[in-house]
């Protein structure tokens, strides 16, 4: 019998952005749930415990993807989270998470940014999960 | 309270002593400024103390005599402007020479008191000064502000701009490697979807030079009687297409004929901004309700739908550019975010107002009032 595939929860309001990297997560071999909010990954998160979560920083609020994480920490603890982003090119602001003050309070264990290649994906899946 | 250091550099300590005795109870008021100012006084007996105390206590105004035992009133002048402190200075001189002033105002005196002086005087001279003080805080402050508003719409922007980029990129990119197969049947979906992503991009860009014509007030407008009713029959002919998609009935309820003197790209822009917001906030099946009132010195336009609504909130955001109100009804609904911005400022160049009336799952309904302008009649 095959392995149970494992489960990505990836979270993006841009409906373009979710189906692209629905394709890539599912190309390297992973079952994925799609939420197209906040409030739906809210929900999501209710029932399922996935194995890894991507989400979108800015959705109905600005720091959706930091609301996510940290509700996603004190359900699961154990879920390794990825943000992934497209703040740094535009504004300036860099959240590499590195920062002490900002970590402490930002649950995510990675952020990268929006548009990564399938490999540097694939990678960076695997080194979180440690697979 | 608001308070104002005034540093006092005379040599003359009844000079000094007389300048706190007067200043020290005085408050200045004006009906435009929040809060009175009130004034605290410092005082140095030479040049050379007046700059220690410029460091040490940072004034916002200085009194100063110019014959002083040390360096002369001149040089602390001299000294402020070199190291372009914001700080009035108003120089006291017993002789008001013509040399002087005429030396003190190039580098930057903003004004004279001769002595000796009457307290009423003096407190005539620092009301102006508290005024100009006032006026050049409240500006420096709304120019900061401008341009933190300024910083987030391009933010805001080269987000709205770099995301469709960015799915069109992601989707020719699974062309390129060909991630679903090598049939060009299969990209359907992914190249109906970079055409849409594309399409919406121009809108933005359309709207975006529509919304920098008005701000800067370029464009002359090119006045004519036009017949609004007309306008709005366009409007209802372009969301056609949109509205029996939908099922939504449109009517319109108005005089033949209402002639407005307007520029005619403009008032499209307006009705189309109306209409097809209401068609597209509707739900299925639902209602479009136009209505066109000539009545005495003003047009009033008012298109209400049947659609999902929206709470006082979100009332409360809607015209800020980019704001689009996002929620489990709209999701499915594309914009650009600025159409009723720039519907808001485009009403206004006509001296208008736009009022919107609003109930969530009831319907919104947007009434925008144009002025005749003495002109027109």
């Amino acid at each position: 019998m095959e392995p149970k595939k494992k489960i990505v929860l990836i979270a993006d309001d841009d409906m373009d952005y979710l189906f692209q990297l629905k394709m890539k997560v599912e190309s390297i071999g992973f079952e994925v749930i799609e939420a197209d909010s906040q409030k739906e990954a809210e929900k999501v998160i209710e029932r399922v415990k996935p194995d890894l979560a991507i989400f979108d920083l800015m959705m109905e609020n600005e720091d959706s993807g930091f609301i996510l994480s940290y509700k996603m920490k004190r359900r699961y603890p154990d879920v390794p989270i990825i943000i992934a982003t497209a703040v740094t090119s535009e504004t300036g602001i860099s959240f590499d998470g590195a920062d002490e003050g900002a970590s402490r309070w930002i649950k995510a264990d990675l952020f990268l940014e929006k548009g990564m290649r399938t490999d540097q994906l694939q990678r960076e899946i695997n080194k979180l999960l440690k697979l | 309270m608001a308070n104002l250091k005034i540093l006092v550099v005379d040599d003359e300590p009844f000079i000094r002593a007389g300048i706190d005795r007067i200043l020290r109870n005085f408050k200045v008021d004006y009906p435009f400024m929040e809060e009175p100012f009130e004034f605290s006084i410092l005082e140095a007996a030479t040049g050379e103390e007046g700059i220690e105390s410029i460091e040490r206590d940072k004034p916002d105004i200085i009194l100063l005599d110019n014959k002083l035992p040390g360096i002369q009133g001149v040089e602390v002048l001299e000294y402020v402007k070199k190291k372009k402190y914001d700080i009035v200075v108003v120089m006291i001189t017993s002789f008001a020479s013509l040399d002087l002033a005429v030396k003190a105002t190039s580098d930057g005196a903003y004004d004279f008191i001769p002595k000796p002086f009457t307290p009423q005087e003096l407190k005539s001279a620092i009301e102006s000064i508290t005024k100009h003080v006032f006026l050049v805080r409240m500006t420096k402050q709304m120019q900061a502000q401008g341009k933190q508003i300024r910083f987030q719409f391009l933010s805001v922007l080269s987000h709205e701009l770099k995301a469709p980029l960015n799915a069109i990129e992601g989707y020719l990119k699974m062309m390129h490697e060909k991630q679903l197969g090598d049939k060009i049947d299969d990209y359907d979906q992914v190249i109906d979807r970079s055409l849409k992503r594309i399409k919406a991009m121009r809108n933005l860009i359309l709207d975006l030079l529509d919304m920098t014509r008005i701000e800067s007030g370029q464009k002359e407008k090119d006045l004519k009687p036009l017949n609004l009713v007309e306008i709005a029959r366009t409007s209802m002919d372009t969301a056609k297409p949109m509205a029996i998609h939908k099922e939504v009935k449109m009517v319109l309820n108005a005089p033949s004929n209402i002639v407005y003197d307007s520029d005619s790209s403009e008032m499209e822009i307006i009705f189309n901004n109306l209409v097809s917001n209401a068609v597209k906030y509707n739900r299925d099946g639902g209602r479009v309700e136009i209505n066109l009132l000539d009545e005495p010195g003003q047009v009033v336009i008012s298109v209400a739908d049947t659609g999902i609504g929206m709470t006082a909130e979100e009332v409360g955001r809607l015209f800020q550019e980019f704001v689009r109100i996002k929620n489990e009804k709209t999701k499915e609904i594309t914009g650009t975010g600025l159409g009723l911005s720039i519907l808001k400022k485009l009403v206004e160049t006509y001296g208008g107002k736009v009022t919107v009336e609003s109930t969530p799952d009831v319907g919104t309904k947007f009434t925008v009032n144009l002025p005749r302008n003495l002109k027109a009649i």
